[in-house]
């Protein structure tokens, strides 16, 4: 790797880094506000930063509560259970973070990049190369996914087993047999899409995403494949172990399930991967599903709308809106996650279970019937 | 030999739950749920964004609602005597029945009122501990101390200034009793003494 590369790969894990930990601290405030609106409320609004030697509060909505906790649980004691499997308890809220940060790795966040026509002056040392936006730009993209979100399963568990709390085992339990129950499902209905567009290679995924299916709707793998999606989203959202499948860490019957014994910003930790999953869990959707980071009817070099029209764009400016665009997605899509957390009541376990093996398995299983049979008789 | 007991069955009061294939289908009410709760987040977010408020709670201490109710027990008042003194004859009968004991009376003698010598120099309610009952308004033999609807502006970070003295009781909401007329005090002529 010479340093070109590793100067743009540096770029691209900052970037990500930046953005999954600011869609972490921005989704707290978000789900408040959201969840205060949706209920006519007006939800948080009291914590503020005084701007030093002046009475000026800043309070911006709220927008400071975020910070208050995080600094709540910097400042707290670090508790810890008196019989626990230390290193196994000090692995969990890592176990549950790094998995879920790592498979931002293969989602494509832009297309091509060419930094010798955005800076001009290092077009000698970039030599010409252009980079695709997705920090590892690897061929297994939907298996490297599946691969780290079954590690976070791992965490969970730990967490849940090493606390030596009934109710933290009966978390673990639960997390454990959820989590894989619906990450079979989630495979599944990916599979109906990888069928169609012949790759599991995340950013042609995109990139096949990216034309017009029957001259004007944008060829998005919702088009293909709608019931598949709506699988997927179902599927991702218990992933995340949110309401209405939050039965891990249901507060009413296990006070806080498998991280009951984490205190401080342990407890931080697991809460800000369920944050950054729901960030995750709309990336993965967006790329699936959504067109990643095309607009309808726009392309490397500017929009060809239906008509025959075309606006041409730099590429200073395409880059741009597509990292935008996708952004804009992944926001749009945490905000609908928010909606059916704050929505829908919790399951039942069996109902839960039952829900994953006799509802969504078939359905999807039907789906991928369907969707094969299809392909092959558009090929016959 | 014991008679066999006839086993209990419990008389069933409340109607079945039917569901039809449509809600066991379940995703379909599903969207019917999101679609409601969206549509009141996207009404009241449009609210918020024209400038309206989109919300039913209000921001407490900063804006109280204009809809309490006539009887609402709210802040104490005292009610004055047509010159402005305090009907209140500090007879410590609302004191006595105070069941948080919040109300403190001192008691003064004052020559130039000889119907009512005795009037409170101090009166003081401690609105950290007062649990609006009530009591207090309707133990006065005076009418002199009421509870109007409007709330206190209770919330503070120091218990020591949550007391309400007299001249914020008096001045706040300053009533007077009708029901009770007074005469308009003579001007006090020359060379009369006050108790003659």
């Amino acid at each position: 790797m010479n340093a070109p590369d590793l100067a743009i790969s540096l770029v691209y894990i900052a970037y990500a880094l930046a953005v999954l930990l600011t869609f972490g601290a921005i989704l707290t405030w978000v789900e408040r506000k959201q969840a205060a609106i949706m209920s006519d409320r007006i939800g948080a609004n009291r914590a503020y930063v005084r701007i030093p030697f002046t009475q000026v509060k800043l309070i911006w909505l709220g927008l400071f509560h975020g910070m208050a906790d995080g600094l709540k649980l910097l400042l707290k004691e670090n508790f810890k259970p008196l019989a626990y499997d230390k290193l196994a308890y000090a692995l969990g809220p890592w176990l549950a973070i790094v998995p879920v940060l790592l498979v931002f790795a293969v989602v494509p966040f832009g297309g091509q990049l060419d930094p010798g026509r955005l800076f001009p002056g290092l077009a000698g040392w970039f030599g010409g190369r252009t980079y695709p936006m997705q920090i590892a730009p690897i061929d297994a993209g939907i298996l490297i996914v599946f691969a780290f979100s079954g590690i976070s399963i791992i965490g969970a568990m730990l967490a849940g087993w090493s606390s030596a709390n009934k109710f933290s085992l009966l978390g673990a339990l639960r997390a454990g047999s959820q989590l894989i129950s619906y990450e079979l499902v989630m495979g599944l209905t990916v599979l109906g899409l990888v069928l169609i567009f012949g790759t599991v290679n995340l950013a042609s995924i995109v990139e096949r995403q990216s034309g017009t299916v029957l001259g004007f709707l944008p060829a998005w793998g919702i088009v293909y494949q709608p019931f598949a999606a709506i699988l997927f989203l179902i599927a991702g959202i218990a992933e995340n172990k949110r309401t209405p499948f939050d039965l891990p860490e249901a507060e009413s019957e296990l006070i806080s399930g498998y991280f009951t014994e984490y205190s401080a910003m342990k407890q931080g930790i697991f809460m800000l991967s369920e944050f950054i999953e729901i960030a995750i869990i709309g990336a993965l959707f967006v790329t699936l599903f959504f067109g990643g980071y095309n607009l309808p009817w726009m392309n490397d070099t500017g929009f060809v709308f239906p008509g025959g029209h075309a606006v041409p764009l730099s590429h200073g400016w395409v880059v741009l809106l597509q990292l935008l665009t996708f952004l804009g997605k992944i926001f749009l899509l945490c905000s609908f996650q928010i909606l059916v957390r704050w929505t829908l009541p919790r399951f039942r376990w069996d109902q839960l279970l039952r829900f994953a093996w006799k509802f969504l398995l078939p359905l999807a299983i039907a789906n991928l019937v369907v969707t094969a049979v299809a392909l092959w008789a558009q090929q016959a | 030999m014991t008679t066999p007991r006839k086993p209990y069955v419990r008389r069933q009061y409340w109607n079945e739950p039917t569901m039809g294939w449509w809600e066991n289908f379940y995703l379909f009410e599903v969207a019917r749920g999101l679609a409601i709760t969206g549509g009141v987040f996207l009404r009241n977010m449009g609210k918020w964004m024209t400038g309206r408020k989109g919300a039913l709670t209000s921001y407490y201490p900063e804006e109280t609602r204009a809809d309490y109710a006539a009887g609402n027990r709210g802040k104490h008042i005292l009610t004055q005597r047509p010159d402005g003194r305090p009907q209140c004859v500090a007879c410590n009968m609302c004191a006595t029945v105070c069941p948080a004991q919040v109300i403190e009376i001192d008691a003064a003698f004052d020559p130039d009122d000889p119907a009512h010598p005795k009037y409170p120099s101090r009166f003081e309610i401690d609105y950290s501990r007062c649990v609006f009952c009530g009591f207090c308004v309707e133990a006065c033999p005076e009418d002199a101390i009421r509870m109007v609807k409007e709330t206190p502006d209770l919330p503070g970070f120091d218990r020591d200034r949550m007391w309400l003295g007299k001249e914020e009781l008096l001045n706040w909401q300053p009533h007077a009793d009708v029901a009770k007329p007074y005469p308009v005090r003579p001007a006090a002529e020359p060379g009369r003494s006050p108790d003659a």
